[in-house]
């Protein structure tokens, strides 16, 4: 009986489950999804709950109570430590898997020879392996976004770096083969520790050498990560719900990596191996020219003249938490009768999405928010383009300027508006460490300060009556 | 004796409808996406469950514990920022 409830409960969580993602389509529908979510995993969890194995219930009812007293504070960051919130839960999911591993390891043991099939120690390796390496490379990369003091933020890289790294998967691997042909040899209880502690380590170096831009690329990929080692914990437990509801993760984080990827025009070997951010300077092309600055009144006189205003934001808004002055510029140019759109780079930010969360924050409708694909054939007719805190994404270079690291980047095309307006925190080049021409252009003017202080200017300027 | 076969399959085709499902996500919805998808695997929470709650030696049992808290705050903090996300998306 109990046996036939845990069926049809996995069959129901399982359509539940993909209806909450499918209803993801669209944010109309997206909250549903949420009730879906919900209610998939509390009949999976119940279904479980009952079966006559599991006697234990102060332990669980403990543990559960643990998860909520931690899991309400972490939903109420703020949304700009979304990114660093996601990746503190992909360790949490590769914890939870790596340690599953781990128990139903001494549990074979004790059980006896019978346990260790080929399949099932297999897929209890990878298991290991995949849930250590991303509960470590996550925590480091949530670090990372944190800005914690002992984590250093700009890739750090070493001579041999991908030799040592790929030593120490490899050797994990090498392991992990030799742990599945003999699973019964009295030296698995030494090599198992060793497999879990490689991976580990692996997680901690893969994480070392990545840079802030590219952490919407790591951020996804870690997220499959986590989903395919939640699909080998059902592997190893004999469980179809795990392997379905993992997949379904893994696969999101597969393609959010591909979009990650192609944004940035990289290569997954390239982003975890290639250490963006430290490559060599490229040489400044044709004379050198200089910055123009442009006074608040006058490029508040610029903007209110304009018809169509397209408005960049990069990472620069959301670290200097600009996206509600932003909205009172957005409120004061409609006011008047400009059009004003965002134009949204897939890897602005620091997570997939990062840029939309945070203007939908601050009460900007969704239908204002245009990706790059579509906003870039407008371009030519957008008046004034202000670019805020993006860099990288709005650089001409990345048409051809050939080796450099942004070469090939699909961009914003910012220069193809009749003026740029550009706001930027200090005059040193952006992330990638490099100088961006877009900044020098003949029909650009630049706005030094910190974003939320200009925007904030600016908005004063239409409020206070200083222009008629 | 498991059929290992048909959970194989069982992947292949829940990866299938996963790609398919997830291609046609909104891109304003990224982020929330991708908390919602790290709630739902947290289904390792089933996982977890069993072996904490079983009637194994204690060392082992103190090991699902420990997962069955990480799965759990999955749950409730990823089904929670994503609501919370979602409820910021207005046409006007």
């Amino acid at each position: 009986m109990t046996q036939a409830i845990a069926q049809v409960a996995a069959i129901a969580a399982t359509a539940l489950f993909i209806f909450a993602l499918y209803w993801m389509n669209d944010p109309k529908t997206a909250r549903r999804g949420v009730y879906a979510g919900v209610l998939g995993m509390a009949v999976a969890v119940l279904a479980t709950w009952v079966q006559p194995e599991i006697v234990h219930h102060g332990w669980i009812l403990a543990a559960i109570a643990a998860g909520f007293v931690v899991g309400v504070p972490l939903s109420r960051v703020p949304l700009t430590a979304v990114p660093q919130r996601t990746a503190l839960s992909h360790a949490f999911g590769g914890l939870a898997a790596g340690l599953v591993g781990a128990a139903e390891f001494s549990l074979w043991l004790r059980a006896g020879p019978a346990q260790f099939t080929t399949f099932r120690t297999s897929a209890l390796v990878v298991e290991v392996i995949l849930g250590f390496l991303t509960f470590t490379g996550s925590l480091m990369a949530a670090g990372k976004l944190q800005e914690v003091r002992w984590i250093p933020q700009r890739p750090v890289t070493y001579p041999g770096q991908n030799f040592v790294n790929l030593g120490v998967l490899g050797a994990a691997l090498v392991l992990g083969v030799l742990l599945v042909l003999h699973p019964t040899a009295p030296s698995a209880r030494t090599v198992f520790p060793v497999i879990m502690g490689l991976a580990t380590l692996f997680g901690v170096l893969l994480i070392i050498p990545i840079g802030g831009a590219d952490m919407p690329t790591v951020i996804s990929i870690l997220n499959a990560y986590a989903g395919l080692s939640a699909v080998a914990m059902g592997f190893v437990l004999d469980n179809k719900l795990l392997v379905t509801a993992g997949a379904l993760d893994g696969s999101s984080g597969l393609i959010l990596s591909i979009i990650m990827c192609r944004a940035m025009n990289r290569s997954f070997a390239n982003v975890l191996f290639g250490a963006f951010g430290t490559v060599q300077k490229v040489k400044v092309i044709g004379e050198q020219k200089e910055w123009k600055q442009e006074s608040i009144e006058g490029a508040a006189q610029l903007l209110e003249q304009a018809r169509l205003v397209v408005i960049i934001p990069g990472y620069g808004m959301a670290v200097a938490q600009a996206q509600h002055k932003v909205r009172e510029l957005y409120d004061q140019l409609t006011k008047r009768g400009v059009t004003v759109q965002f134009a949204i780079h897939p890897v602005a930010g620091r997570m997939p999405g990062h840029m939309n969360v945070l203007l939908a924050e601050a009460n900007i409708p969704y239908t204002a928010l245009v990706e790059m694909d579509e906003i870039n054939p407008e371009m030519s007719q957008c008046d004034v383009a202000l670019v805020i805190g993006a860099n990288d994404v709005v650089n001409p270079a990345a048409r051809y300027a050939q080796g450099s690291p942004i070469y090939g980047m699909p961009i914003i095309d910012a220069d193809k508006a009749k003026t740029v307006l550009a706001i930027k925190r200090s005059k040193n080049p952006g992330f990638a460490g490099i100088d961006n021409e877009l900044y020098v252009k003949d029909n650009t003017w630049m706005l030094f300060g910190d974003a939320k202080q200009v925007i904030g200017d600016l908005v004063k300027q239409f409020a206070g009556g200083g222009l008629h | 004796m498991t059929d290992y076969w048909s959970m194989v399959f069982v992947f292949v085709l829940a990866t299938f409808i996963g790609l398919g499902v997830i291609r046609r996500v909104s891109r304003l919805l990224y982020t929330p996406l991708m908390s919602l998808t790290n709630a739902i695997s947290a289904i390792a929470v089933v996982g977890s469950l069993a072996v904490a709650g079983a009637d194994h030696p204690t060392s082992i049992r103190i090991l699902g514990a420990v997962a069955l808290f990480a799965s759990m705050t999955n749950i409730v903090s990823g089904f929670l920022i994503t609501y919370r996300m979602l409820r910021m998306f207005k046409k006007q």
